[in-house]
């Protein structure tokens, strides 16, 4: 019973995760930049938009101005990253840093790291827990997302969209193409921490406040997201908006599967992280020790047909 | 169309492992040259055609592609006058992305790319046309990954890509080298095909002295960061393995010693 009542909320937080997630996809799985700037932009989402919602600007604005303010920080990663050669895990951690201190003074509280927002003040989605207004929070979320993939599916067949693509799976190829493959990785981590934000100003609506350590293990949530979501997605259809749907559902089971642990089986919530580790753990694991000690058990017959792939050229 | 004057390049200078790739080579190309470049190990090759590619600053030297010095421009803003294909074949194309993707990424080279639809109408239709002529059924599989395709497929495809656009300068770095005998010479064929229809000025490394000398219209070999042997024309198509192994002694002073080279045919 305690699941079942725990059950919209658990979904309206798994949207707002796999929101977070899509943005974690554009770094990871497009750039196949593994971006640590995220557990920084996604707190900064949400002390922007927080901080921007308790003086009055209407929230739908505030989540805005979350949005940009995580892509600055994108744009900062990918500048440290391609204009002062940095390596790209140590620029996201530099950034992250960085993020730290500036999420502080935005919040203006640097005693409590966080700050309030009252039921006064009108939000987008709320984190009360009665149905009707669940419900509207689920909806809402769920439009946000559908908008976000929209959008991204029509930004990736555009002819920037496919050299974004390009970049990070070929960048030899790219460059002899003409691709500024430093241009497109800073646009690519705008635009993932964008997003990644945007998620941090719902997380904070959801909570009624920001706090700064909102997003630490951020990229790992996002990463078990990812590997859930693409575990079943792919197996329906490898494209672009499945995949991106697939992440969002990952975000979704995620946080069932912890609704469940704790609501069901009583592991205390302090445990989160370590639940979270051991899912992406299990994942990254999984394909290097299938390759490891789980390959074909038979041998296969030699006078048999070959099957499957194509005949050289 | 090409003029790469007193080009001088050295790896990790002023450290134990200082390596003088290049030392001050010149060269000039003609409209239509098709020039096969050969040579043993480390005799500067691929550092040439770097170099003409911008993949690094040489420490010394310009190079000059079609009366424009560009030396100093980076390379994908070079990347309009060349059309490249790498000695691995998993260098050329995005692995990920569909066979029409590639080369619809391919047929934008140069040109400013816009926030508007990455394809044109009527655009897959003509790549379905246009692998059909490479005879390798790619035809019916324009949304398959590249991923999928064999080594031999994935060059013949990269240099469709790298011809899509018309090049300046075509730039092939022993592209046939990772393919077995049989896919290595329909991908030569195909390259003398193409080169021969679009009239591009080539340059390409091989490693194997009978093709450098079957294909082109003029022969160059390397030796230690210089330009050894110069053929063409008339002297060019007479020329034999052995002479070319004699021309080299004579020049070099030093017996050819690239078993790679020798023993291919």
């Amino acid at each position: 019973m305690a699941f079942l009542n725990a059950l919209p909320g658990a979904v309206e937080q798994g949207l707002i995760w796999g929101l977070m997630a899509i943005g974690v996809y554009i770094s990871y799985k497009v750039l196949d930049i593994a971006d640590l700037t995220v557990d920084g932009s996604f707190a900064t989402g949400g002390c922007v938009c927080a901080v921007m919602i308790i003086s009055g600007v209407p929230a739908w604005i505030s989540v805005i101005l979350a949005f940009i303010a995580g892509a600055a920080s994108g744009v900062i990663t990918g500048l440290l990253h391609t204009a002062l050669g940095i390596p790209s895990i140590l620029a996201g951690i530099l950034t992250q840093l960085m993020l730290y201190s500036i999420n502080l003074a935005v919040i203006m509280d640097g005693e409590r790291g966080k700050t309030l927002i009252y039921g006064t003040h009108k939000t987008l989605i709320s984190g009360r827990v009665n149905l009707p207004s669940q419900i509207e929070s689920i909806i809402i979320m769920t439009a946000v997302i559908a908008a976000v993939i929209i959008i991204l599916w029509l930004f990736f067949y555009t002819e920037v969209g496919l050299t974004l693509k390009s970049t990070g799976d070929n960048p030899d190829m790219s460059r002899a193409q003409g691709i500024n493959v430093s241009l497109n990785k800073v646009i690519g981590l705008a635009v993932s921490n964008g997003i990644v934000a945007l998620a941090g100003a719902f997380y904070a609506q959801y909570n009624s406040q920001a706090d700064i350590t909102y997003g630490s293990g951020a990229i790992v949530t996002g990463l078990a997201a990812i590997f859930i979501g693409l575990s079943v997605s792919l197996k329906i259809k490898p494209n672009f908006v499945v995949s991106l749907i697939g992440v969002v559902g990952g975000g979704i089971i995620y946080y069932l599967i912890f609704t469940f642990v704790v609501s069901v089986l009583g592991l205390p919530t302090d445990y989160l992280k370590l639940l979270t580790a051991a899912i992406v753990i299990l994942f990254l694991s999984t394909p290097y020790l299938k390759g490891r000690y789980f390959t074909r058990q038979k041998p296969i017959p030699l006078n048999a047909e070959p099957t499957g792939g194509d005949a050289d050229a | 169309m090409l003029k790469v004057k007193n080009l001088q390049k050295t790896f990790n200078p002023g450290t134990i492992n200082a390596k003088t790739a290049l030392c001050g080579l010149s060269l000039t190309l003609n409209e239509g040259d098709f020039v096969t470049v050969i040579g043993g190990n480390g005799a500067g090759k691929s550092t040439l055609l770097n170099a003409i590619a911008g993949v690094w600053k040489p420490d010394y030297g310009t190079v000059e592609i079609d009366g424009i010095d560009v030396t100093k421009m980076p390379e994908h803003k070079r990347a309009k006058f060349l059309g490249r294909v790498f000695q691995d074949p998993m260098k050329g194309t995005a692995p990920d992305m569909e066979i029409a993707e590639n080369l619809c990424i391919a047929a934008r080279r140069g040109t400013h790319r816009h926030l508007r639809w990455g394809f044109r109408a009527n655009e897959r239709k003509q790549y379905r046309e246009l692998l059909a002529t490479l005879e390798l059924g790619l035809e019916n599989r324009l949304s398959s990954k590249v991923g999928l395709l064999s080594g031999g497929q994935r060059q013949a495809v990269t240099l469709l890509m790298a011809t899509l656009r018309k090049p300046k300068l075509l730039l092939l770095d022993e592209h046939t080298a990772a393919l077995d005998p049989k896919t290595a010479s329909k991908v030569l064929s195909l390259t003398d095909k193409l080169v021969r229809e679009n009239n591009l000025t080539t340059l390409m490394i091989t490693h194997n002295m009978h093709d450098a000398i079957a294909y082109g219209n003029r022969l160059i070999m390397m030796h230690e960061g210089r330009i050894l042997i110069d053929v063409s024309g008339e002297e060019k198509k007479n020329l034999t393995i052995p002479d070319l192994l004699q021309l080299f002694e004579k020049a070099s002073g030093s017996e050819f010693t690239n078993d790679k080279v020798i023993l291919s045919k």
